[in-house]
């Protein structure tokens, strides 16, 4: 399941962009979105997704339900 | 030994010696009044700091009080990303009438900033400082930050670079901001003991991890304190801030003033904590209340030591331009920067900052002049005063179109800023605003008179009914060279027993409360 980020919330502070390990993220418009087919939940990178931890607003980083979960 | 602690190591004694002169002459000013006027060099303007760092400093309007009046910074938003989450500060809150760090209206590039800052020296020739604040952490966005200092160097070299960070990065960079020739930097320090800290901060990214409780407050603490003493070994400027929030950390910041003026900070800035439940902070949202002026000043009063305290900050935003307190950034969308065609023209900066010098020299005599005749007396006696300006240390600012007063506290020892009220406007488009008044004068409540360099009858009829006294005798008059003699006045009328003195605002409910407890 790669992760995506709720438009509504997000602060376009690009500081997921900026962690990301897959390169997954692009800014669209002033906010940013993430590219399923490049995110990995950042396994094999990191314990943690990087932009769940750096995202400023809880709960604006989540999986995308809508997917299947990312297989290493 | 790096290099420059080299030179330092070499020249230290000239150094002392010139400090040490500067410190002489300005006690021989003070003593022989107009007399000794020709022996003040511009470095006794503020004699206790060594020419070195005078030369750092004396244009500097966040860093030197006196600068504040007659230099201007801006800000550029080129930082977006953070590192932490404060409890004060809400990143999705963005208002153009909104004035506070962390809000931004418009996120530049470092190409655009760049241009921004050739548009803005151009159009105001004050234009002295560039600071990076935000809206993130500048050291959260290296590449931009950096960028940014390198092209103003190229365009603009005669700018002074600074940046204002929250300290979890800044032992990662110090070597850029050395090459950068950033020579002011501002760590923001809210508490120095972790269990205060995890109040504040509720979580931190460091190395790959998001950090919560006391183990992200720990980390946080100990990168500042290391970042702070790492940058005072090199002889880069250190101004701490710290946001005062009662409850929390107010007691606390007294313990953190003592330990960063260890580590070699030069200047510690307490502000208080802004938090309404509008904004959407953590704090705002729960009912975390700012300090009142009063409980700001007593602590501020504490602190001020061996160390200066800063007490003219306007706490602007990470976009803001101008002199601070008249925010001019409006003027300087990237939309009208395009369409100003500016020329950059270092020649006429200087020959304006020269004359900028001549005015600084002309008051600083003037206020000397002024603080001799206080020398006989011997009073302990301390007045808050508020001041009508718009800038140049002059009275020059009319009571109804007055956005904010300066407060003064004037002593035997001279006149000294101790704060600023923001205020409404009395007068609205040529009409005056009534039930505006008592709020400004609930603002200015604590002050004795209110200077002024014209005021209408009506607010004078009720300053004077609630005790402040109206002032508009010293108009377009240097501030402090009129308010020292307006208080030897004062002073004579107490003595001869025309007027009595008395205390005001929380001062003197403070005090009623101490004598009924005793």
């Amino acid at each position: 399941m790669p992760f995506k980020i709720v438009a509504s919330q997000c602060t376009g502070c690009s500081a997921c962009e900026q962690e990301c390990p897959n390169v997954a993220i692009s800014e669209k418009g002033g906010i940013f979105v993430v590219d399923p087919k490049k995110c990995t939940e950042c396994i094999g990178y990191f314990d943690e997704p990087q932009c769940v931890a750096v995202c400023p607003v809880d709960n604006t980083c989540v999986l995308d339900m809508a997917r299947p979960r990312y297989a290493s | 030994m790096d290099v420059s602690a080299e030179r330092k190591a070499s020249d230290g004694s000239a150094t002392m010696g010139k400090a040490r002169q500067a410190f002489t002459e300005r006690m021989s000013c003070s003593g022989t009044g107009a007399g000794g006027m020709a022996g003040c060099t511009p470095h006794a303007v503020s004699a206790d700091l060594t020419s070195e760092i005078w030369e750092k400093v004396k244009n500097h309007p966040c860093y030197s009080e006196e600068a504040h009046h007659h230099y201007a910074r801006m800000h550029v938003a080129v930082a977006p990303v953070c590192n932490i989450q404060c409890n004060y500060c809400n990143r999705k809150y963005d208002c153009a009438n909104e004035s506070r760090p962390g809000v931004v209206s418009e996120k530049l590039s470092p190409e655009q900033a760049a241009d921004k800052v050739l548009a803005v020296a151009s159009t105001i020739p004050q234009l002295t400082v560039l600071g990076i604040a935000g809206p993130g952490d500048p050291l959260a966005n290296p590449a931009k930050t950096f960028k940014t200092f390198e092209l103003v160097n190229k365009v603009a070299p005669d700018i002074k670079l600074c940046l204002s960070t929250n300290g979890l990065a800044l032992l990662d960079h110090v070597d850029a901001i050395a090459k950068c020739n950033v020579n002011h930097v501002t760590i923001t320090i809210n508490a120095i003991d972790p269990h205060v800290g995890a109040r504040i901060y509720p979580w931190i990214f460091y190395k790959h991890k998001r950090h919560v409780g006391i183990d992200a407050a720990k980390i946080l603490i100990e990168r500042q304190l290391q970042g702070l003493g790492v940058l005072a070994a090199r002889d880069i400027l250190c101004k701490i801030n710290s946001v005062m929030i009662p409850g929390i950390n107010d007691r606390h910041l007294v313990e953190v003033n003592k330990e960063v003026k260890a580590r070699g900070a030069f200047l510690h800035n307490i502000m208080p904590l802004i938090s309404s439940p509008e904004h959407g902070t953590v704090f705002g949202l729960n009912g975390q209340r700012g300090p009142t002026a009063w409980e700001l000043k007593t602590l501020q009063d504490s602190c001020e030591g061996e160390m200066k305290m800063m007490r003219h900050c306007r706490q602007c935003r990470a976009d803001a331009v101008g002199l601070l307190g008249d925010d001019r950034r409006a003027e300087f969308t990237t939309e009208r920067i395009a369409a100003l065609g500016h020329k950059y023209d270092v020649e006429a900066r200087k020959a304006y900052q020269a004359r900028v010098e001549n005015v600084r020299h002309a008051k600083v005599a003037a206020t000397r002049r002024q603080l001799a005749e206080l020398a006989d007396c011997a009073d302990a006696v301390k007045v808050l005063v508020a001041v009508a300006t718009k800038g140049s240390a002059l009275i020059n600012e009319h009571f109804g179109h007055a956005k904010e007063f300066q407060i003064y506290e004037l002593s035997a020892t001279g006149a000294k800023i101790v704060d600023h009220r923001p205020v409404q406007l009395y007068c609205g488009g040529g009409y005056a605003e009534e039930d505006r008044l008592p709020t400004i004068i609930r603002a200015i409540n604590d002050c004795h008179a209110v200077f002024v360099a014209r005021i209408g009858g009506c607010p004078k009829a009720e300053l004077i009914k609630a005790g402040i006294e109206p002032v508009d005798e010293y108009a377009h008059a240097f501030i402090e060279k009129s308010a020292i003699a307006w208080f030897k006045r004062y002073l004579d009328r107490v003595k001869t027993g025309e007027i009595k003195h008395v205390e005001r605002g929380e001062a003197a409910t403070a005090h009623a409360s101490i004598i009924s407890a005793a």
